[in-house]
């Protein structure tokens, strides 16, 4: 049944004013055994729109990224990302996870992980002059290719987060997908990161998952928060009491009666 | 040691000159696919295919014996066992993770107590002691071939996949995101070690073969900032402990497997040593 996608088809791609939706969500519903973690959600991101999704821990951010990326599939509903179900849209995401399970003596240079974003299905992969080139280019967007032959287990927090950024940049990808971005940095380097990420905005589509609250600013048009129900803001109507309310807080101002608004189109 | 020396370049003793081609040419292997078992840390998986390695070593005795199946040695029963070990064990790490640790144990003593059993059944004297720790005086010029084989298949494979490999053992998500084929190359990974193990059985044994996967690359991970240096340290290291360790045993007649293990075990306790001085220094 969930084989039957329903993609609007887009007959003259040159037209600005039709244009196709990065990501879809169709009714999606997803539970681990019994426990419901998403509960019929639906939404659309636009190309070249900056998106935050944010919500308490335990509140499904990890799932829906799971979800995009084809890692879960859904229970109910319909996915569809750049065009295509996730897995096959899998060579166009860049991915930056939120744990890196790795071993800090992990003997890998800066250049070696960023060059992992050149990966492909391929049997035989070596990397080309233009794979380097790339990735050097990638690492200089995040501002570290200066730190290309250190070992990266030898990197600050904030540094070895921009080196993953620059790995998923190096995919070259139509949608980039950060998870956590600044877990691990402190508040200084974290503003770094918000005009980074703002510069990446306008040239594709940038979609953050976020437990921080300080995020949700002025630097990305849309707000995602989740937490079994998906909620949709325009960023102009966030607030600190929505997010607040999200979280459990004191301030109990429910505005979620926005949801899906003026931006929420709904296909078919 | 002069002694070692002198028997080394005695044209009428072969046995040295093939143990040490033997354990110099396995080194390369034990290096390259050493370094991806301790950076992906699957030793004890490594573990449990050197164990399950003596049941197809006693299976090929009993059977070769009893049906007079003259293909059939130890060699090629040990290959079999390791890959087939090796196939089981990848599969069940990729889809029953949480029982994996008992699975793993299960076909460690079931192979090993296997191999005990078919040695007991097997007509003639077995010493199973020549499998578990090594016994150079077995080495044939026919094994040597086959370690010279097996080493270059191993080697090859090893170095061609080798941005495949590294991407699997270092963020295999990602890799898998990539469109690598992830749980091939883990597959691939683990029958590369099956055949790793079985080039150093003649010398070492299954028992203390784990000691020349770990050890060298441990060692050579405190020196290397990247997985191929590690992998040329761990080399040049695992060559040197085969030398001195035939060295050192050949004079008082010590068990070479075990002297090789235990010089390999002094320079890695040297070199934890040497790091926590310098640490204390700074």
């Amino acid at each position: 049944m969930s084989s039957a996608t329903l993609t609007p088809v887009n007959l003259n791609p040159l037209t600005d004013t039709v244009t196709e939706p990065i990501l879809t969500f169709d009714n999606v519903s997803f539970a681990f055994d019994s426990m419901e973690v998403l509960s019929d959600v639906s939404f659309t991101a636009q190309p070249h729109e900056s998106i935050c999704v944010v919500g308490p821990n335990g509140g499904g951010k990890s799932t829906l990224v799971k979800l995009i990326l084809g890692l879960l599939e859904p229970g109910r509903g319909t996915i569809t990302v750049l065009g295509t179900d996730p897995v096959r849209a899998r060579p166009k995401i860049g991915y930056m996870p939120q744990y890196l399970h790795h071993d800090q003596r992990f003997p890998v240079s800066v250049l070696d992980v960023a060059r992992m974003g050149r990966l492909s299905g391929h049997l035989l992969g070596f990397y080309s002059r233009k794979d380097k080139q790339i990735t050097m280019t990638a690492l200089d967007e995040m501002g570290v290719a200066d730190l290309a032959k250190r070992p990266f287990g030898a990197l600050s927090g904030g540094q070895r987060q921009r080196v993953l950024i620059a790995r998923a940049l190096a995919c070259k990808p139509e949608l980039l997908l950060l998870d956590e971005p600044t877990a691990n940095v402190d508040p200084a380097v974290e503003n770094q990161f918000l005009e980074i990420l703002h510069d990446l905005a306008a040239k594709i589509t940038v979609i953050t998952v976020t437990h921080d609250l300080g995020f949700v600013s002025q630097l990305v048009d849309r707000v995602i928060c989740v937490n079994r129900y998906v909620k949709i803001h325009p960023t102009s109507e966030i607030t600190g009491e929505i997010i607040q309310d999200m979280y459990g807080g004191d301030l109990k101002m429910v505005r979620h009666d926005h949801c899906c608004s003026e931006q929420g189109h709904a296909h078919d | 040691m002069t002694e070692f020396f002198t028997t080394l370049i005695d044209p009428s003793i072969t046995f040295l000159r093939y143990a040490l081609i033997a354990g110099l040419l396995a080194s390369v292997a034990f290096g390259v696919i050493g370094s991806y078992v301790v950076v992906k840390r699957i030793t004890y998986m490594a573990g449990a295919i050197a164990h399950c390695v003596l049941g197809g070593i006693g299976a090929a005795l009993f059977f070769s014996q009893r049906y007079g199946l003259g293909w059939l040695t130890p060699m090629t029963g040990a290959v079999i066992a390791a890959l087939a070990a090796a196939i089981i064990i990848g599969l069940v790490s990729i889809h029953a993770q949480e029982r994996e640790d008992s699975v793993i144990s299960a076909l460690w003593v079931s192979g090993m107590a296997a191999g005990i059993m078919f040695m007991a059944k097997t007509p003639g004297y077995i010493d199973p002691m020549s499998y578990l720790f090594g016994n150079i005086l077995m080495i044939s010029l026919q094994d040597l071939w086959v370690i010279l084989a097996l080493d270059i298949c191993v080697v090859t494979l090893g170095i061609l996949f080798y941005n495949k490999m590294l991407a699997v053992c270092f963020d295999e998500e990602f890799a898998r995101l990539r469109g690598v084929h992830t749980k091939f190359y883990f597959l691939l990974l683990l029958c590369l070690t099956a055949l790793t193990i079985v080039l150093m059985i003649r010398i070492v044994g299954i028992v203390l073969v784990i000691a020349l996967f770990s050890l060298p690359a441990a060692v050579a991970g405190h020196y290397s900032s990247r997985l191929w240096q590690m992998m040329a340290i761990s080399t040049l290291l695992s060559m040197f402990y085969v030398v001195a360790g035939l060295a050192v045993s050949y004079g008082p007649n010590l068990p070479s497997g075990a002297t090789i293990v235990m010089i390999a075990g002094i320079s890695y306790l040297l070199t934890m040593a040497g790091k926590m001085l310098r640490r204390k220094h700074n």
